[in-house]
């Protein structure tokens, strides 16, 4: 795919400055309608796990932890599930849509981490994290930023099939036996939702330090002043 | 491809990009008190329609060893008031109406007539935690036949000694193993597990193995889908 590039006269002062367009369309409706869809699914799904919070037998009982109801949508396990039932469709529409759209435009090759990506890992953590230098960055994701999404997208699938397994360990016993039968998804299920919360801590960090035009080119598709023109 | 503008120009094409987004504000309808009731009744609705397409006749919940048994004193007991509505089990009779041929009330020993059979599968509770049970019983499918159920009946409905209620789709019902259940742990069903019959359905969600039977209803359409479904849950609920 190639990139579009603007290159854009000031009006008053006739400056020239750039832009390229980083997110089509199709991106940017699934990125915010399954961040919304992630939200809900999140704290309903708190909900339904308020009403056993525990992955262990039911007699005798050992809870896990207590989450507070004021943080769970939906009010009670029955509204819990059908926020969880409803929203289970728009996320996994989202997330169809955008997997079709990303193999059919080939616009994967922005966000998929491949083996040559590998190699620059280290210098971005070592640059986030310990103050080194700054890597040259030539395309729109630095190999980091690819190894994330990408970590997010596989993420996003294990949700759904973890998912898939606990509402349907009948239908999809083949799904619930390779995670270890109906117990075992259940915590599957879990724990990926709260590996999705971390990387989506870590995301809202990057997209503070990163500023406005990074945060507007996911709303509008085009990025100011690119640093890697 | 390169894109030569101004930048007046260029905050029109930002604006007009950030307006094509304006359908993920359609989903503010959640928010919206009146609408949402609705919003999520539809949503369950069709993840019921789902489910009834996902279900498969053929297609048998897995079963277990005595091994993986949950011991029986380990198996949770769920009543929604009452663990013992006081059921006279020395007269008691399940009776039978609607869609069939041969309405009235039988006894324990007519549906002991039935072939028995006996599976270790798995109860999954709505709330999230599972156990594995051994239960005996005959057939409903069996049960259907006995009682000469209309063929293009769609409905099973049960009422329950405490006033619990359920509802079956009848594939589900005609399902193989699905038990009109006097056994668990090959002893007969004791008082807080629903005796002297309940239903066994390891296709389906743990509040539809209604315990303490003493009527079934054969029917085309659903009048009442169930204590748990009124209060919200879904309708279908197969596993």
């Amino acid at each position: 795919m190639s990139t579009q590039i603007a290159a854009i006269t000031n009006v008053k002062t006739g400056a020239i400055s750039e832009a390229v367009y980083e997110h089509p369309f199709i991106v940017r409706l699934c990125h915010w309608v399954n961040a919304l869809a992630l939200l809900v699914l999140v704290f309903s799904g708190l909900q339904i796990f308020r009403a056993f919070p525990s992955f262990g037998a039911k007699i005798p009982q050992k809870d896990l932890l207590h989450w507070p109801k004021a943080y769970a949508l939906g009010g009670w396990l029955g509204g819990g599930l059908q926020w969880h039932l409803t929203f289970m469709w728009i996320y996994i529409g989202t997330g169809l849509l955008y997997l079709t759209y990303e193999i059919f435009s080939r616009n994967y090759k922005q966000v998929l981490f491949m083996p040559r990506d590998i190699r620059g890992v280290w210098p971005m953590v070592h640059h986030y994290f310990f103050f080194g230098p700054k890597p040259y960055v030539r395309e729109a994701y630095n190999p980091l930023q690819k190894l994330a999404y990408t970590s997010a997208i596989v993420l996003g699938i294990l949700s759904v099939l973890t998912g898939l397994a606990i509402w349907k360990p009948v239908q999809f016993s083949w799904l619930a036996w390779l995670m270890g039968g109906f117990h075992w998804a259940r915590l599957w299920h879990f724990a990926v939702m709260w590996a999705i919360l971390a990387f989506l801590f870590g995301h809202l960090v990057m997209v503070v330090l990163h500023g406005w035009n990074n945060f507007v080119s996911m709303l509008t598709g085009w990025k100011k002043d690119p640093e890697y023109l | 491809m390169n894109l030569r503008t101004d930048s007046r120009q260029f905050k029109r094409i930002n604006r007009r990009e950030l307006l094509k987004l304006s359908p993920v504000l359609a989903l503010g309808a959640f928010a919206v008190p009146r609408l949402q009731k609705p919003l999520l009744k539809t949503g369950l609705a069709f993840s019921d329609w789902a489910s009834a397409r996902l279900f498969r006749s053929g297609h048998l919940a897995p079963t277990f060893d005595d091994s993986e048994l949950t011991p029986f004193a380990r198996f949770p007991i769920n009543g929604y008031d009452v663990d013992d509505p006081g059921v006279d089990l020395d007269n008691w009779t399940l009776t039978v109406s609607g869609a069939v041929q041969k309405p009235g009330d039988y006894t324990l020993a007519q549906i002991q007539t039935l072939p028995k059979f006996r599976q270790n599968t798995r109860h999954v509770c709505i709330e999230g935690w599972d156990v594995i049970g051994r239960f005996g019983g005959a057939r409903l499918a069996d049960f259907l036949q006995m009682i000469g159920a209309d063929p293009a009946a769609r409905f099973i409905t049960v009422q329950c000694a405490d006033d619990y209620y359920e509802s079956l789709d009848m594939a589900t019902a005609r399902h193989p193993q699905s038990l009109l259940c006097y056994e668990m742990y090959d002893q007969p069903l004791t008082r807080e597990h629903g005796a002297p019959l309940r239903l066994n359905i390891p296709t389906k969600i743990g509040y539809k193995q209604a315990k303490y039977l003493t009527d079934l209803k054969v029917s085309h359409v659903l009048e009442k889908a169930g204590y748990w479904e009124d209060q919200g849950y879904s309708e279908f609920y197969g596993l």
